[in-house]
């Protein structure tokens, strides 16, 4: 494996987190690589429409802010490449990211890694994924025009969903775990006040059935624990998400869930690696406080590299 | 490398007749995670081109063959070989998944 040029600091993940904290080590004029698997822009480009992004009153595509996020990146010397970090290891005074055919030397390391959608772990989900079973209503929702479909969750991107997928089908379940929903209100306002969504409260999906494609979920009330059968043609699952951290297993302290834990200049329990984002223990789902503590991190690791001369 | 597109009118010739195994990549513009993976196709089109032929289809366009073969969520990528349907692959995948599925049929 080929010895990458060394950095001041490798950046995992080109999300917000990661290429907000690019702005401020470009300026910092530190020698900054961002690596990113797919294309800059994070699990935000699954998003239909962002409306809470301050600064766009109107809001705006994911797709036109997230380039306006990389190009900031890369004006102030960022270089995003596409790689997968494999592992993180110390080899002297380095941090050495493995790629998939390239490493990457540096002092610091900003972990923006993300995180996926979870999955509901239910019999027949992964033969039906693509059949009916949808992660991304902005992806799939045009196949379901005139359809029955329903949304499990009850947090703020599972009613966005819900309420995008009623330009194409005709009927929509709610299907959530609680009697209420956690999701920010004006959410909830208009999740009530769409007439084609109905909300099953307090259910659960203990199944998905179908041959070739999906035709029903079994649905569990658990206050009144019934079972009972829900014909579908979709099913999108949006129950929060699983962190990007198998890579640094053993390398770094996670919680219970799997995110890095990080303190409030998102630092992690290994001095010169910090996270931001999605994948830290510290930060709600959200493109601003991803940003936000992005941006911490940088300024951490700025501190961090002139404390070491 | 460009990847050629196919479309209903042009599926059979072009893909169940190929002489190759054909992996084709169903998308449309406003999948973004179907822009995500479509460097990893260019990437393995170039790599395997001696073995394999890679076409996509616009599932906008084209409606016939998605419905067919029942595909309800994109990007999917389907392998034929000798005019049979021999893999399915749903949603984002690695290049070395990908890599590794293909590889069986070649």
């Amino acid at each position: 494996m080929s010895a990458g040029a060394a950095y001041d600091v490798v950046i995992i993940g080109a999300g917000p987190a990661g290429l907000a904290a690019a702005v401020y080590t470009g300026r910092g004029r530190l020698r900054t690589v961002v690596l990113e698997k797919a294309i800059p822009g994070g699990q935000i480009l699954l998003t239909d429409w962002v409306e809470n992004y301050p600064g766009f009153p109107d809001g705006i595509a994911p797709f036109d802010l997230m380039e306006n996020f990389r190009k900031q990146a890369e004006k102030f010397g960022a270089v995003i490449e596409t790689d997968e970090a494999k592992g993180i290891r110390r080899e002297e005074n380095f941090w050495v990211v493995a790629g998939q055919s390239k490493e990457y030397k540096a002092r610091a390391v900003i972990i923006a890694s993300g995180a996926a959608y979870r999955k509901l772990g239910v019999p027949n989900e992964t033969r039906l994924t693509g059949k009916g079973i949808s992660y991304c209503a902005t992806c799939d929702g045009p196949f379901f025009r005139d359809a029955v479909v329903a949304v499990v969750g009850g947090g703020d991107n599972a009613l966005t969903e819900a309420v995008m997928l009623t330009k194409f089908c005709r009927k929509l379940y709610v299907i959530h775990r609680r009697d209420q929903f956690r999701a920010i209100k004006i959410l909830q306002e208009r999740v009530f006040a769409n007439p084609k969504i109905e909300v099953l409260w307090n259910c659960v999906v203990d199944a998905a059935e179908g041959e070739n494609n999906l035709e029903r979920a079994i649905v569990r009330n658990l206050k009144e624990d019934r079972t009972f059968p829900l014909p579908l043609d979709g099913l999108f699952v949006s129950i929060g998400m699983d962190p990007h951290t198998e890579f640094v297993k053993g390398v770094v302290e996670l919680n219970e869930w799997g995110e890095i834990k990080v303190d409030f200049r998102m630092a992690t329990s290994q001095p010169g690696i910090y996270a931001a984002g999605d994948v830290a223990d510290a930060c709600p789902k959200q493109v601003a406080t991803a940003v936000g503590a992005g941006v911490s991190a940088a300024l951490s690791v700025n501190e961090y590299l002139e404390s070491l001369g | 490398m460009d990847i050629p597109s196919v479309t209903d009118a042009n599926f059979d010739e072009e893909v169940l007749k190929s002489p190759l195994p054909v992996l084709i990549d169903f998308w449309a513009a406003w999948c973004v995670p179907c822009r995500m993976i479509a460097p990893t196709v260019e990437q393995i089109a170039e790599s395997h081109k001696e073995k394999l032929k890679v076409a996509k289809m616009n599932v906008d366009e084209n409606m016939k063959t998605p419905g067919k073969y029942g595909i309800r969520g994109i990007p999917t990528l389907l392998l034929f070989k000798g005019g049979e349907l021999k893999e399915t692959m749903v949603g984002v995948q690695s290049k070395d998944k990908i890599i590794e599925i293909v590889s069986k049929h070649l």
